[in-house]
């Protein structure tokens, strides 16, 4: 994940925003490249074709809800989506986006972004500002147990580090 | 010391510890990993192959192809490929090639018993908590770092207890007490927390029915859905080849800490209907429109075993489905259809009218065989109603129990089964 500064436009949708509409079952059998142009479509017909690269996702309550399916975060990510921002996650979305290197922002403020709103981020420094409102967003730490594979960039260069030295230490 | 929730102690038993608090982060052994075509190997190979590790214990492995089977075009073909070929490299035996949905597949063959800790490549996985073990879903990223560790971390579970006393009336399912949940609970009111089945109701359910209810507390948003082993499980191992030995430790204390208890009555439950795009859009079907609808499905890991496919049955027998609409039913596993061929159960959903799918996730995340056109209006057995999950974005999915979706196909729209249930016929000899 990086730590600089991120701006980008806000792409709101509401609460329990379903894996089925981030990537829909009909092209789950598709590359990611295919599968991210039919994210949220049927929420947004338009959405992938229009968000941009730097963007944000918000939502309500229990964003990413149902299957365990990670395209789901990785469409967002593939789509050049800086962070989703939400009141609440579905428990199996939150692991698999911090997996994938998509930061998760959990915000009680998420509520009052409104669509199209300038967003500015630096996750690094703990700062969310809604630049549009004029306005400091508040939202939850990443919880201390994930920093270190949240500053990795997600699990899997997370455990190319512990596997490196796990190897380097044996030969020792 | 406090007592521990059955969810606890599992926890507990899996990190090598005699306690653990909620809201403890834990590192847990795990007793088993399980993966299906879509987000098992073709997903995780890549990784693993990055990692230059590969699976961490192939005994511990199990591999179930059913998102993408049978093949229907030259990329469910090359998935399926990809999984079979992975599987021999790996040496995992533990693989089951097209034989039936993950979750139904893996306590029928023996791969489940209380007390063990299990992760799977599925959302639906809390399906095996009906066995009082500790399963949840995880993405294949998350797989990948337990097939090449073994271990995964786990925020320890608060346990919110749903207690159903009385019992069901006719026609009245699992299925009809989960979506009453659904809907007084929401989406989320799991908070990807455990929650614990338990009560009068839980205690006469068959484990088939128990595992519907597991299977959807998925769609309560919780981590896991635990109820506590019995003599119903041992029962139902033991006809599995599993010989569970005493599962006495594995229920909840006393004197444990539930974060809520919510109480509900089946006695007065009615069938309840899911109308689109939610679970939580769950209403009594007294309440619920009678809408006209094109096609019935009978199919997924929460509405097609053995016995859901007679409660079917026993509304469907002598009966036809309405001219205009059309009834699949696609069995839970290979030997949900071998033992509802032998039974006569097959026979009676197809001499009404009933087109048989083979075994798999078919219709039910829009994968497979049976999706909808446009504007086309369904009700299933299935989990999820989201919109255009079985298909078109503008199709319309209802969710019922497999008796409502039978009793829909026979009058062609949104119908009450209790009109239409008859004490059961002995079957000529």
């Amino acid at each position: 994940m990086s730590a600089s500064t991120a701006r980008g436009r806000a792409w709101v949708f509401g609460d329990n925003v379903d894996t089925d509409a981030l990537a829909p079952g009909l092209y789950m059998k598709r590359p990611i490249e295919e599968l991210a142009t039919h994210c949220l479509e049927t929420v947004n017909p338009n959405f992938s074709e229009t968000v941009a690269v730097g963007d944000f996702v918000v939502g309500g309550r229990n964003f990413g809800m149902g299957s365990s399916r990670e395209q789901a975060a990785q469409a967002l990510k593939y789509l050049g989506v800086t962070a989703v921002i939400a009141q609440s996650f579905a428990g199996i979305f939150y692991r698999n986006a911090l997996n994938l290197g998509l930061p998760v922002v959990v915000s009680q403020q998420a509520q009052h972004i409104i669509d199209q709103d300038q967003l500015r981020l630096d996750l690094g420094a703990g700062i969310l500002e809604n630049l549009t409102q004029a306005k400091t967003v508040d939202f939850e730490a990443i919880p201390p147990h994930l920093l270190t594979m949240v500053s990795d960039g997600g699990l899997v260069p997370h455990l190319e580090k512990r596997f490196k030295r796990t190897k380097g230490t044996g030969s020792q | 010391m406090a007592g521990q929730t059955l969810a606890e102690k599992l926890v507990a038993r899996a990190c090598g510890r005699d306690t653990v608090a909620p809201g403890e982060i834990v590192t847990c052994a795990v007793d088993l990993a399980m993966m299906h075509d879509s987000g098992g190997p073709r997903r995780v190979k890549p990784i693993l192959e990055k990692l230059g590790v590969d699976v961490w214990d192939p005994a511990r492995v199990v591999v179930v192809t059913d998102h993408f089977t049978p093949a229907s075009d030259a990329e469910s073909a090359s998935i399926l490929d990809l999984t079979r070929k992975w599987v021999n490299a790996q040496g995992v035996a533990n693989f089951y090639d097209l034989q039936g949905i993950c979750h139904i597949v893996l306590p029928e063959r023996g791969h489940l018993q209380p007390g063990i800790f299990v992760v799977g490549g599925d959302s639906h996985s809390p399906t095996g908590g009906a066995f009082g073990c500790y399963m949840f879903g995880v993405g294949a990223t998350e797989m990948a770092g337990v097939l090449a560790t073994g271990e995964i971390w786990l925020r320890v579970p608060e346990t919110i207890r749903l207690i159903w006393n009385g019992h069901l009336g006719p026609a009245v399912s699992a299925k009809d007490a989960m979506l009453a949940m659904c809907a007084a609970l929401g989406m989320d009111g799991g908070d990807y927390q455990a929650i614990e089945y338990s009560g009068e109701l839980i205690a006469d359910l068959d484990m088939s029915e128990r595992m519907t209810l597991c299977n959807m507390a998925a769609e309560l948003g919780a981590q896991t859905g635990l109820i506590a082993p019995d003599t119903t499980t041992t029962a139902y191992l033991r006809d599995c080849g599993v010989e569970t030995g005493n599962t006495g430790a594995w229920h909840s204390d006393d004197a444990a800490t539930f974060r809520d208890t919510h109480l509900f009555d089946a006695t007065t439950l009615s069938p309840q209907v899911a109308a689109p795009h939610s679970p939580a859009n769950s209403a009594p079907i007294e309440d619920t429109d009678p809408t006209p609808i094109d096609q019935c499905y009978i199919g997924a890991c929460t509405g097609a075993k053995l016995v859901d496919l007679k409660m079917a049955a026993e509304i469907l027998r002598g009966r036809q489905v309405a001219k205009g609409v059309r009834l699949l039913v696609a069995p839970a596993s290979a030997r949900t259809m071998t033992a509802a061929a032998a039974d006569g159960t097959l026979a009676t959903l197809t001499e009404a009218g009933a087109i048989v799918l083979p075994s798999g996730c078919n219709a039910c995340g829009g994968y497979g065989t049976g999706v909808l056109a446009e504007d086309e209006v369904c009700i299933a057995s299935t989990a999820r109603n989201f919109k255009g999950r079985m298909g078109a974005s503008t199709s319309k999915l209802y969710l019922g129990s497999p008796y409502t979706v039978a009793a829909s196909a026979i009058a062609g729209h949104i119908t009450d089964p209790r009109a239409l249930i008859r004490p059961p016929v002995t079957e000529a000899a």
